[in-house]
């Protein structure tokens, strides 16, 4: 891994037949950032992060995850994929089993860890995201602060090198974002890699050690939050910055 | 049929209404009454007409259902993965157009076809031409309701599963199935109720369900009213029956989950 690049596009495009959702991406993400990905609704940015771990195939241009390229038909993603954590704006968590199993289910079908381990592990993570409680539950009998807190508890026993968040607090009611906010803050300050989705402009301004602003298909700017929130170069990031706040 | 099994009273309510409407259908008195049940299906074991034909409607339906889920759940699956991932293109070609022929034609002809066509120069036991029929014809409709239980699964627990790294049949086996069988079960046990009444077409080719027991009661003693009165109590009973049974477990499905 050169200088800790954990992934790596070159000339990423994704196009929905005719119409061009992404242009020529070329990032560097390293190990330890933080990243905050923000834009205008529509403007490619939940695609950018979906294609870094395949849930959308990219049409062009190639994906690197720790030196493997993934976008080659020949690697096998299936071993990459563990080691990239996702959380998904409307949770997704598995409606049919436990919150227990749902964070044990994936950890043990890849043999990482035993049934006794993963149990132990899904434990450890419940009291980490304070829901201890609810291993025995369902799914829909949590809030969906509690079933965020739930999928990023999923996400963390992989033991990922990387976790995508894709607009995690987008679905929550009010009152429920800073719980969900507050787990992904101590998740940052304990040096997870964290690519994140977000319209929560203070929380990328706070925790973020990078800023992306994605609009009209492509990264138009890219820096530290100092940077990119408080002397925004575009007009376009500044009339967004100016709607946004 | 919701509404007979809440209270056991409203059951027994409806019991003796089926039985008054029964009894006043044949328009006799209660003396010629019992003679005419006595003549249709005492006399000479004329029962066993019905009982050996509610048999044989029993292993043809059963079996014919299992043939039906296990097929259906196999087509179900082709289709949706064709649709998902875009894969299996020939075998989805060959679902597609098996179950529009299966679903385009009459089961009764199929039955026919497939008794007289293509097992003709074999003999052949009737109640497993009957089975082959009707499970080859339900499998599509079963197939159709799975498939349909499987596309209302939303489409982020399929992501949940690629996003932990887990292989499409593990997701399907293991997290979307569970969850759209128990979304259709109902529809399936529907689809159950209509084949164990399809069956009643047996008869077609020479074999002795229910309803052609009735019938050879009647070629018997020339009177139509008393054994089809019977044969129809007896499918309703068990249509009710197993209705009752699905309302159940849709409601101890539901105490488990939500």
């Amino acid at each position: 891994m050169k200088d800790n690049v954990i992934i790596h596009t070159e000339h990423l495009n994704k196009s929905y037949g005719k119409e061009v959702v992404l242009e020529d991406i070329n990032i560097d993400i390293k190990k330890g950032e933080v990243i905050a990905v923000i834009g205008p609704s529509g403007c490619g940015k939940s695609t950018f992060i979906r294609t870094l771990n395949l849930l959308e195939k990219p049409t062009g241009g190639k994906i690197f995850f720790d030196d493997i390229c993934i976008t080659d038909k020949k690697t096998d993603i299936y071993d990459v994929l563990p080691k990239m954590g996702m959380v998904f704006q409307q949770f997704n968590l598995f409606n049919n089993m436990t919150i227990e199993k749902n964070i044990t289910f994936a950890p043990i079908k890849h043999n990482l860890m035993s049934e006794e381990e993963a149990k132990a592990k899904a434990a450890e993570l419940l009291e980490r995201v304070g829901l201890s409680d609810k291993g025995n539950a369902y799914p829909s009998q949590l809030s969906g602060g509690q079933k965020q807190r739930v999928a990023i508890a999923r996400a963390l026993a992989m033991n990922p090198d990387i976790i995508l968040f894709d607009e995690p607090t987008s679905a929550l009611d009010p009152e429920m974002v800073n719980e969900v906010l507050n787990i992904m803050k101590e998740l940052a300050r304990g040096g997870m890699t964290m690519v994140i989705v977000t319209h929560e402009i203070g929380f990328a301004r706070e925790v973020a050690s990078r800023v992306l602003f994605i609009d009209d298909k492509g990264i138009k700017e890219d820096g530290t939050p100092k940077e990119v929130l408080d002397n925004p170069k575009s007009e376009r990031l500044k009339s967004f910055l100016d709607s946004v706040l | 049929m919701k509404c007979f099994n809440k209270k056991p009273k409203k059951k027994i309510i409806f019991i003796m209404m089926l039985v008054i409407s029964v009894f006043s259908l044949t328009g006799c008195s209660f003396k010629e009454f019992s003679d005419k049940f006595n003549d249709n299906f005492i006399k000479e074991q004329r029962y066993k007409y019905i009982l050996d034909g509610l048999g044989n409607t029993f292993i043809i339906t059963i079996l014919a259902g299992l043939i039906g889920v296990f097929l259906g759940f196999i087509l179900a699956v082709i289709r949706v993965t064709h649709d998902k991932k875009g894969s299996l293109k020939i075998l989805n070609l060959v679902a597609k157009l098996y179950l529009t022929i299966i679903r385009g034609t009459p089961v009764m002809v199929q039955l026919m076809i497939i008794y007289y066509v293509i097992f003709a120069s074999v003999n052949i036991n009737k109640v497993l031409v009957a089975v082959i029929a009707f499970g080859l014809n339900s499998a599509a409709y079963v197939a159709e309701i799975i498939r349909s239980g499987i596309m209302s699964i939303d489409v982020g627990q399929f992501e949940a599963g690629h996003s932990l790294g887990l292989k499409y049949s593990t997701v399907m086996i293991s997290i979307i199935l569970p969850q759209a069988l128990k979304n259709v079960l109902p529809a399936l046990a529907n689809e159950f109720i209509t084949l164990l009444k399809e069956t009643s077409i047996s008869g077609y080719i020479g074999l002795s369900d229910l309803t052609r027991g009735g019938m050879i009661i009647r070629s018997i003693t020339y009177e139509a009213l008393f054994p089809l009165l019977l044969v129809a109590v007896i499918y309703l009973v068990l249509v009710v029956g197993l209705s009752s049974l699905v309302s159940k477990l849709e409601r101890s499905l539901k105490k488990n989950e939500r």
